[in-house]
C-alpha cells in the first residue's frame, strides 16, 4: 500500500506541493485530478523516486523509500509522450523491465507475448517503434510498464496526445487493462471525463493540496468548495444569506431562495478551503453568507418552480438542451424552450449543495 | 493597370526578352563561380590526377619514394587515429558537461573551446610554441623552480604537441555534435529505463550511448579528416621528423621538385577524403533518424552532488588548461624578452617590452630576400581584400540561386562545395603544376595567392549566404508588392536589410579565412610577397630573441584580428542558422 505522508515540493522557488497526504489500497485505481500546473506530474515523480520532495515521506507498506533508487522502486511509470526506447523494437522495449530483472529468455518472450496480447498487440513484436500511430503507442508503453508485474503503476496524462475517439476508445480499453492485472494503480489527468471513467476514487489537487477525495459520483454531486465545483464544472454556483438556521436551512440569493437537506449543515464562506465536503459543522448564523451549488440536471419545467427566468440561450446537446436563462443560471431540459420564453423550474432539494 | 502588367510579365521565366532563351537565364548565376571552378579548382585537380596516375611519370619514381608514400600515408592514419581518440577522450566527458548541467562560467567555457577551430595553424603553433617550446613558459618555469640550465621539456617536435595541438583545435566538433545530440535526448527515455529497474550504468550502455552513438560516430569522423588533412601543425610543430601526407606533398613539391611523387601523394590523399567524407555523410543522414528534438533545457541539472562536483572540478581545469594556455602563452611571450637576441652577447635583459612590436616596421635587414613584417602585413591585407572581393562577386549569385530551391542547384551545388574536400596543400600543388607553363604561366604572379583563398572562402561565403537569403520569405516580398512597390523598392524594403547583414558577415568570413591561410599559401606564395602566415612560420623558425618575439607578435595581431573577426561572424549569424 502506497502512503504519501505531507509531500513538499517547490518549483523554481515557488512552493508547488504544500502538504500533500494521499493513500493508494491494493488494487485502487486512483485518479490525480487537477488543473494544468498543479503538480500532479511532479507527484507521480516523487512517488517514482525520479525527484526528491523537499518534505514528507513516501512509504510502501509502512516503509520509507527514500533510500530506495529509482529502479529497486519497481514502480511502473507510462509518460504522456510514452517515452518508447527509439532503437529498439516493440518486443524489445516491453521486454526491457523483464531483462532487468534478469529473467530467462524464455520466461521473457512468454510475458512479452502475455503484455502484447493484452494490449490487442501480439502481432506487433518486430515493429518499429516509429511506425506506430499514436494509439499503438500508448499500448506498447502500457504493455512494457505492466511487463514487469510493477506493484504501483503510474500514468502521466497517457491520453492526453490522441485524438477524442481514440481517446474514448482507449479508455476503455485501459479501464479493461487495469481491473484483469489487478495493479494499484495512480492516473494522473486534468480531463474529468477520464477520471470519472477510470478512478475508483478520485483526488482532486488544487494549490499543492488534496482538496478533495471520494468516488467519482460523490466527488461530483458534492465538490464540497467552489473551487472544485468550478473546476468540475458541476453546475451553477450562486451566492446567497442564510435567512433560517433551524433545518430545513434556508439560503436566500438574487436567483431565488432554496432549501438545503437536513442533513446539510450550511458552511459559511471563508478564505481557507475546507477538505471533505458537506457536513462540516460550524458556527452559522442568520446572515451569514455562503456560497450555495445548483445542479444543471434534474431540474424539471413546472407552475410552482422556485426560479424562474427568461431565456437567453438553447443549445442542442446530445442528450438534451443546455438552456441560459437572463439570471446566468444555466441547466439542461428535456425539452427546448423559446429564446425570449419565460420560464419556471422546479429545483428538487438534491439538486442544491452547500460549498464552503 | 499597364505598369502592374509589365511588372508582373518582367518577373515570369518565360519572357525575357528575345536576345536569351529561357534555359540560359537560371544558368546565369552559375556562370562566374563556374568558370573559375573549372580554370582553378578542376582543371588543375585533372593535372594532379594525371600526374599521378601518369604512366611514364610514375616510371621514374624508385622504390625510396614508394615507401617514403607508404610510410608517410601510415604515419597520417597512426597520427590521426591516436589524434582522434585522445580528442574524444577530452571532447566526450565536455560534452556530457555542457549538455547535462548548469554552472556559472559555462557560456565562457563554450566559447574558449570553439575559438581554436576558428584560429590560423600558424597562430596555434606559436601559441603551443610559446607554451611548450624550448623557450615557452613551462620549461621556463620548470628551469626557475628547479635551477636547470636547459629546458627539461622538448615537447615541440614531438608527436606529443602534434596530438595536444589536434585535441586543442578539434574537441568543440566532439562537444557540438555530441552535446547536441546528447541535449536534445529525451530525457523521459532515461527515466523510463529508471523505473524499468535499470540503473545508471545500463541505462549509459543500453540507451544513452547506443542513442547518441551515431553523433559519437559521426564526430570521430569529422575529427579525423581534418587532423589527416592537418599540415601547418605538423610542420610547424612536428618538426623535421614528422611527416604526413599533406607534408610531404609540400615538402616533395617545394623542396626536392619531385612533382610525380608529389602528384601521387595528392592523389592518395584525394581518394582518401574523399572516402572519409562519404563515410561522414551517411553517418549523418542515419543520425536524422533518431528522437524527436526536445527543448535542451529540460536536459540540464544543476550541480549538486560531491560526485557531480569534483566532475566539474577536474573537468574545469583540464579544458582551462588545455584551451586558454596556450591563447594566454601567446600574447605574454610577445611583449616578454626571453632571450638573447642573434649576435648579441652577455646576460639577457628579461622583463616587458613592446620592443617586438615596433620592430615589426624596421627593416634592419639588408638581405634583398630578406622582408620585413609589415610588408607581409601588408600583403595579407591586400590578398584578404581582394579574396573578400572575388568570393563575393562568384558566390552571392550563386548563393542567390541556391535560395529558390530548384534541381538546377541540387545538381550543382555538391560541385561547388567540393574545394571543401580537398585539402589546402593539393589545391596549391594543383596551382603550381598548373599555371607552371603557357598560356596559364602566372606561376611567379603573386595573384595566384587571393585564387587560391578564393577557392578556399567561397564554400564558406555560400553557405553563409544561403540560410539568409532563403528565409526572406516570398510572401513578404508579395505583401510588398501588394501595397504598391515597385521590384526595386521591394529590394531595397525587403531583402537589402538582410542582405546587407549576411554580405558583410560572409565578407568578414572570407577576410579571416584569407588571413589566416597557411597550406596552400605555402605552395603558391611567392618569397618577395609573403603572406603574414608565412612569414610568421619564417620568423618561428629562426633562431634568436628578435625573430622568436617577432614570430609572437604577428601571431598575437592575427589572432587578435581573426577572432574579432569570428566575433563579428558571431554577432552577425543568424540565430539557428549554419553550423558545420
Amino acid at each position: 500500500m502506497l502512503e504519501l505522508v505531507d509531500i513538499h515540493k517547490g518549483y523554481e522557488g515557488k512552493p508547488l506541493l504544500n502538504g500533500v497526504s494521499a493513500r493508494v489500497a491494493a488494487g485502487e485505481t486512483v485518479c490525480l485530478l487537477g488543473p494544468s500546473g498543479s503538480g500532479k506530474s511532479t507527484l507521480l515523480r516523487i512517488i517514482a523516486g525520479l525527484e526528491t520532495p523537499e518534505q514528507g515521506r513516501v512509504c510502501w507498506d509502512g516503509v520509507d523509500l527514500a533510500p530506495i533508487p529509482v529502479h529497486r522502486r519497481s514502480f511502473g511509470l507510462v509518460f504522456q509522450d510514452y517515452a518508447l526506447f527509439p532503437h529498439m523494437d516493440v518486443a524489445r522495449n516491453v521486454a526491457f523491465g523483464l531483462k532487468m530483472q534478469k529473467l530467462a529468455g524464455a520466461e521473457i518472450d512468454l510475458r512479452v507475448a502475455d503484455a502484447l496480447a493484452m494490449v490487442n498487440l501480439s502481432d506487433f513484436g518486430s515493429r518499429r517503434i516509429t511506425d506506430l500511430s499514436g494509439g499503438e503507442q500508448q499500448r506498447v508503453a502500457l504493455a512494457r510498464a505492466l511487463a514487469p508485474h510493477p506493484r504501483l503503476l503510474m500514468l502521466d496524462e497517457p491520453l492526453g496526445a490522441l485524438d477524442r475517439n481514440l481517446r474514448a476508445q482507449l479508455m476503455s480499453e485501459l479501464r479493461r487493462i487495469l481491473h484483469a492485472s489487478g495493479v494499484p494503480a495512480i492516473y494522473v489527468t486534468h480531463d474529468q471525463e477520464e477520471a470519472f471513467t477510470l478512478a475508483d476514487r478520485v483526488l482532486l489537487l488544487h494549490d499543492g493540496k488534496i482538496v478533495l477525495s471520494g468516488k467519482p459520483e460523490r466527488v461530483w454531486s458534492d465538490p464540497g468548495s467552489v473551487w472544485a465545483a468550478q473546476f468540475l464544472d458541476a453546475g451553477n454556483v450562486v451566492e446567497g444569506t442564510i435567512i433560517s438556521i433551524k433545518p430545513p436551512y434556508r439560503v436566500e440569493t438574487p436567483v431565488g431562495i432554496f432549501e438545503l437537506g437536513r442533513d446539510v449543515v450550511p458552511v459559511p464562506v471563508r478564505d481557507e478551503v475546507v477538505p471533505s465536503p458537506g457536513k462540516v459543522g460550524q458556527a452559522h448564523s442568520k446572515g451569514e453568507k455562503v456560497n450555495v451549488l445548483i445542479s444543471r440536471r434534474g431540474v424539471l419545467q413546472g407552475a410552482q418552480g422556485n426560479v424562474s427566468g427568461v431565456v437567453v440561450d438553447v443549445i442542442f446537446r446530445q442528450d438534451g438542451f443546455k438552456v441560459t436563462l437572463a439570471n446566468g443560471l444555466d441547466f439542461y431540459l428535456p425539452d427546448a424552450p423559446k429564446v425570449g420564453e419565460k420560464i419556471n423550474l422546479i429545483i428538487p432539494q438534491a439538486a442544491i449543495k452547500c460549498l464552503s | 493597370m499597364s505598369r502592374f502588367n509589365g511588372d508582373a510579365c518582367a518577373g515570369g521565366p518565360t519572357s525575357v526578352g528575345g536576345l536569351r532563351p529561357s534555359w540560359i537565364r537560371p544558368l546565369l548565376p552559375w556562370l562566374g563561380a563556374s568558370v573559375f571552378l573549372g580554370l582553378f579548382f578542376f582543371y588543375p585537380l585533372a593535372r594532379i590526377l594525371w600526374l599521378g596516375l601518369n604512366p611514364s611519370a610514375l616510371i621514374t619514381l624508385n622504390l625510396d619514394s614508394l615507401l617514403l608514400a607508404v610510410h608517410s600515408l601510415g604515419f597520417t592514419f597512426y597520427q590521426a587515429a591516436l589524434s582522434t581518440l585522445l580528442t574524444l577522450v577530452i571532447g566526450l566527458p565536455a560534452a556530457v558537461l555542457f549538455a547535462r548541467n548548469d554552472f556559472r562560467g559555462k557560456s565562457f567555457l563554450r566559447v574558449l573551446t570553439a575559438i581554436p577551430f576558428m584560429l590560423p595553424t600558424v597562430v596555434v603553433a606559436a601559441g603551443f610554441n610559446a607554451l611548450l617550446g624550448p623557450n615557452g613558459w613551462v620549461n621556463l618555469g620548470l628551469m626557475d623552480l628547479f635551477h636547470l640550465s636547459s629546458a627539461p621539456i622538448s615537447m615541440v617536435g614531438s608527436l606529443g604537441v602534434i596530438l595536444l595541438a589536434h585535441v586543442f583545435y578539434n574537441t568543440t566538433i566532439v562537444i557540438r555534435l555530441v552535446g547536441n545530440a546528447l541535449s536534445h535526448l529525451d530525457p523521459r527515455l532515461e527515466q523510463a529505463a529508471r523505473t524499468l529497474g535499470a540503473n545508471p550504468q545500463r541505462v549509459l550502455g543500453l540507451l544513452t550511448l547506443p542513442l547518441v552513438r551515431p553523433s559519437i560516430l559521426a564526430a570521430s569522423v569529422l575529427v579525423f579528416i581534418f587532423d589527416f588533412t592537418s599540415f601547418g601543425v605538423i610542420l610547424l610543430l612536428g618538426g623535421p621528423g614528422f611527416s604526413t601526407l599533406e607534408v610531404e606533398i609540400y615538402k616533395q613539391a617545394v623542396q626536392i621538385f619531385n612533382l610525380p611523387l608529389a602528384g601521387l601523394l595528392s592523389l592518395i590523399q584525394l581518394l582518401c577524403t574523399l572516402a572519409f567524407s562519404i563515410l561522414y555523410s551517411r553517418i549523418v543522414i542515419r543520425n536524422v533518424v533518431t528522437s524527436a528534438p526536445r527543448p535542451a533545457e529540460s536536459n540540464l541539472h544543476k550541480v549538486r552532488s560531491v560526485r557531480q562536483k569534483l566532475f566539474l572540478a577536474g573537468m574545469l581545469v583540464v579544458l582551462m588548461g588545455l584551451f586558454l594556455l596556450p591563447l594566454v602563452s601567446l600574447p605574454l611571450a610577445s611583449v616578454t624578452r626571453l632571450q638573447a637576441d642573434l649576435g648579441v652577447r652577455g646576460p639577457v635583459q628579461y622583463g616587458l617590452t613592446i620592443n617586438y612590436y615596433t620592430e615589426l616596421f624596421i627593416n634592419r635587414s639588408t638581405s634583398i630576400f630578406y622582408v620585413p613584417p609589415f610588408k607581409a602585413i601588408g600583403n595579407s591585407l591586400g590578398y584578404a581584400l581582394l579574396t573578400v572581393v572575388l568570393s563575393l562577386a562568384l558566390g552571392f549569385p550563386v548563393a542567390s540561386a541556391l535560395a529558390r530551391p530548384g534541381r538546377l542547384g541540387r545538381l550543382l551545388d555538391p560541385l561547388l562545395m567540393l574545394p571543401l574536400g580537398a585539402s589546402a596543400v593539393t589545391l596549391g600543388l594543383g596551382f603550381i603544376i598548373t599555371f607552371n607553363r603557357p598560356p596559364l604561366a602566372f606561376v611567379t604572379s603573386p595573384l595566384l595567392v587571393p585564387l587560391a583563398h578564393t577557392l578556399i572562402a567561397m564554400p564558406f561565403v555560400v553557405r553563409s549566404l544561403q540560410p539568409s537569403l532563403a528565409s526572406i520569405p516570398d510572401r513578404l516580398r508579395q505583401a510588398a508588392a501588394s501595397l504598391g512597390a515597385s521590384s526595386q523598392r521591394v529590394w531595397f524594403a525587403v531583402d537589402w536589410p538582410i542582405v546587407a547583414r549576411a554580405t558583410l558577415s560572409a565578407a568578414v568570413f572570407a577576410f579571416t579565412i584569407s588571413l589566416g591561410e597557411f597550406g596552400a599559401s605555402s605552395l603558391v606564395v611567392r618569397p618577395e610577397y609573403p603572406t603574414l602566415p608565412i612569414a610568421i612560420a619564417r620568423f618561428l623558425s629562426q633562431p634568436g630573441g628578435l625573430n622568436y618575439g617577432q614570430a609572437m607578435a604577428m601571431a598575437t595581431i592575427l589572432m587578435v584580428v581573426c577572432g574579432l573577426g569570428i566575433l563579428l561572424i558571431e554577432r552577425l549569424r543568424l540565430p539557428g542558422a549554419g553550423e558545420f
